[in-house]
């Protein structure tokens, strides 16, 4: 089984670790991986600013790059919908609609890899600790997956996983929304973090960097006692990996 | 009402600070959101009847004029008067020559958006109409004079002690915080002006093409008397308000009333079909229904945007909104509001003056998921969001970091550069970079110098040389 790595910006820049674990558990469960070098952005921040026209260029270099790869796999929901869905808003070169159709058909989030493709229940391992999940909008609503996610936490031995309130309500992030209506985003992400703090659990667990960052962020900044983890660190901790 | 990004900033910031509001809004959206899982989780068809709406709606809106030329026929033969309005003037001018026609000196109006969508309260009472809202939440934010702040819940942003001093104030009466008397109090106001009345004004839920007949549905009872006891009867209605037949009308009922209220059905469907008949001499001795287009036959001909025009104004969407429960409806500055209303204000008020709200949203796609009708909420706002910045009414400078950014996209050495630099840079000076508005309140990481392809790239080539070690070892032993 030949994976080919998408790393998204912020997986690349802020949270390579995260990306790094993800590289582990893949050659853990015997995936072969491949790194296409000359990969950069997906166009997701520019698209979801209205910005089509200048990503055109993007999306297409990011296709011929990605086209005869067997699997590709991104530590990000967002981003993997970015490719698999919104690439048919843009008005991509003809040329290109059935390599775009196979990318999409073939580029999936790690999680989703590892239980829908890799057909993996869970790798076991142990993490004795409290944690809860986050779903992320983008990963839960656009390409349907939470219950992969959970699943694979389940199946860590000891863990203690603690549903929050309201588990699938908006962190706030939002992209440059957390820019542009700054008081809107600081309160909905109060307000996640108020939930996380309620179950009680000891780390925040999701499957998209921008999320935990933004989470993160507003967790530090309070002294907040929970953490944010990302879910392929999670699966490497509990392996010891 | 003021629509520019800076005034809805303003008034976000003045309503954050607001308790009292968040919480009104807040437990109002929780109950309607609660009732109305119970109500979806006992009906296992759900989605198929969401998907047959869709279906019907859009076979409606993709023949619009086929529909209407049916309907206005059928009214015709029903003896139901129908004008057509091009735009919230021409409806204004048409309700103005048929409240003088017939020296009508008082109104009674039971709620309907689109009413307000052409401003009609002030113009009414400029003509020295006096005109009063008949449903209790309108009734409040009218002696307020406010606008509704939800689409099925107009006082939705004040809570039951807010309804108390306003009454108290506006009305004279003893302060009370029971609902109860508190509806009795509006009651006995009201009643008597709806026998005076000369004129009822409702909007319209479904209008019937094949029947010429339209429906109304509510809870008080207030649009019934305002539709029956008056002697003329006037209901203005959007254009894409119709569905086929009677046949599809259960199917609709089915999915509104749980959607908006948690309700399994209203109290009242209320279906006028006509005017007075001569042997009963009951009922409105005429009905008048004004057709309002005001942008839709524009928003009905885009493919995809058309799908907004499907809206059947229940207000799950603004219920579940995360942006909607902290800050309520007026924020979004317009009569339509929540993602619904974000989609609608630049396709009705232009693109121009509507510029800021398919921003004011973080596309996490509740609605889509919660829309009875199924429309794709998120994705419009992203068109809409396109059509902004084609048109040229993006921030200032926006657009040149884009197209930088875009650039560099596409050189990846470039690319890295430009987030190596910065990694360099904070190993000496240690602190986030300024990030304005978002940092705030939120600590920052920092750029990893090195990022996952170096080290992905260093590692790989360690696991090179240790295999060619391994080799070598192998081959000498
Ligand atoms: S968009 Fe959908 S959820 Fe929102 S008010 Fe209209 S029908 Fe209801």
């Amino acid at each position: 089984m030949q994976v080919a790595l998408f790393i998204p910006c912020l997986s690349e820049h802020l949270y390579p670790q995260s990306a790094m674990s993800m590289v582990k558990i893949l050659r853990h469960i015997g995936a072969e991986i491949d790194y296409v070098d000359g990969q950069t952005c997906c166009g997701q921040p520019a698209f979801n600013s209205g910005y089509r026209k200048e990503i055109i260029p993007i999306a297409e270099r990011f296709i011929k790059l990605f086209r005869h790869k067997q699997y590709v796999v991104a530590p990000s929901g967002s981003c993997v919908a970015m490719v698999r869905k919104f690439y048919y808003d843009l008005d991509i070169h003809p040329n290109l609609h059935q390599a775009r159709d196979d990318l999409a058909a073939k580029i999936f989030e790690f999680t989703e890899f590892l239980v829908d493709v890799a057909r993996c229940d869970g790798l076991g391992g142990s993490f004795p600790h409290a944690v809860t999940y986050h779903d992320s909008c983008h990963l839960n609503r656009e390409l349907g997956i939470h219950e992969q996610p959970r699943q694979l936490i389940r199946a860590i031995a000891d863990v203690q996983f603690i549903e929050m309130e309201q588990s699938d309500i908006c962190c706030g992030f939002g992209g440059t929304f957390s820019f542009k209506f700054a008081d809107l985003s600081i309160a909905m992400t109060e307000r996640k973090c108020r939930y996380i703090e309620e179950s009680g659990a000891e780390y925040c667990i999701g499957a998209d960097s921008s999320c935990l960052m933004n989470i993160e962020g507003f967790l530090r900044r309070h002294g907040k006692k929970a953490k944010t983890m990302h879910i392929a660190d999670l699966l490497a901790a509990s392996l010891g990996l | 009402m003021n629509l520019r990004a800076s005034s809805t900033r303003q008034y976000i910031r003045t309503a954050l600070k607001n308790d009292n509001l968040r919480q009104a809004v807040n437990k109002a959206t929780q109950t309607a959101l609660q009732k109305r899982l119970a109500i979806v989780e006992q009906t296992p068809n759900w989605e198929d009847l969401r998907l047959r709406a869709h279906s019907i709606k859009q076979n409606v809106i993709e023949h619009l004029d086929e529909y209407l030329e049916r309907f206005e026929k059928k009214c015709g033969e029903n003896g139901i008067h129908v004008h057509w309005a091009t735009d919230a003037e021409e409806a204004r001018t048409i309700i103005k020559k048929i409240v003088r026609q017939n020296n009508v000196a008082s109104i009674v109006k039971s709620k309907s958006l689109t009413t307000e969508e052409i401003h009609l309260n002030p113009f009414l009472t400029n003509l020295g109409v006096e005109t009063l809202e008949t449903d209790l939440g309108e009734y409040i934010v009218q002696l307020l004079d406010q606008t509704p702040s939800h689409l099925t819940a107009p006082a939705l942003h004040l809570t039951r002690q807010d309804v108390g001093r306003i009454f108290q104030q506006k009305l004279g009466v003893d302060y009370t915080e029971n609902p109860h008397e508190l509806l009795q109090i509006a009651r006995k106001k009201l009643r008597q002006k709806f026998l005076q009345a000369d004129m009822g004004i409702s909007g319209v839920n479904f209008a019937i093409a094949s029947s010429g007949a339209f429906v109304v549905i509510e809870n008080e009872a207030n649009a019934r008397l305002s539709m029956g006891l008056p002697r003329i009867h006037l209901a203005v209605m959007g254009i894409e308000k119709l569905i086929p037949t009677f046949q599809d009308l259960p199917l609709f009922l089915k999915l509104l009333p749980p959607s908006a209220t948690g309700q399994k059905q209203t109290v009242y469907v209320n279906i006028i079909g006509g005017a007075q008949y001569d042997v009963l001499g009951e009922g409105p001795e005429q009905v008048h229904i004004v057709l309002l287009d005001n942008g839709r036959s524009k928003i009905a001909a885009d493919v995809e945007l058309r799908e907004t025009l499907f809206c059947i104004r229940c207000g799950a969407c603004l219920n579940v909104c995360p942006i909607y429960q902290q800050v309520g409806g007026h924020a979004y500055g317009w009569i339509y509001m929540g993602p619904i209303g974000a989609t609608l204000i630049p396709q009705f008020l232009g693109l121009h003056e509507g510029r800021f709200a398919p921003f004011l949203s973080s596309l996490c796609g509740a609605c889509h998921e919660i829309c009875p009708m199924r429309i794709r909420i998120p994705h419009h706002l992203l068109k809409l969001r396109n059509q902004v910045v084609e048109a040229g009414f993006s921030k200032k400078g926006e657009k040149s970091v884009f197209k930088l950014w875009a650039f560099l996209a596409q050189h990846p050495v470039l690319y890295r550069l430009t987030t190596w630099l910065p990694g360099k840079i904070q190993i000496i000076y240690r602190r986030p970079f300024p990030a304005p508005g978002y940092w705030r309140k939120r600590a920052l990481g920092l750029f990893d110098s090195r990022g996952f392809r170096r080290r992905f790239l260093d590692e790989q080539k360690q696991r090179k040389r240790r295999a060619n070690i391994d080799q070598q070892h192998g081959m000498t032993t």
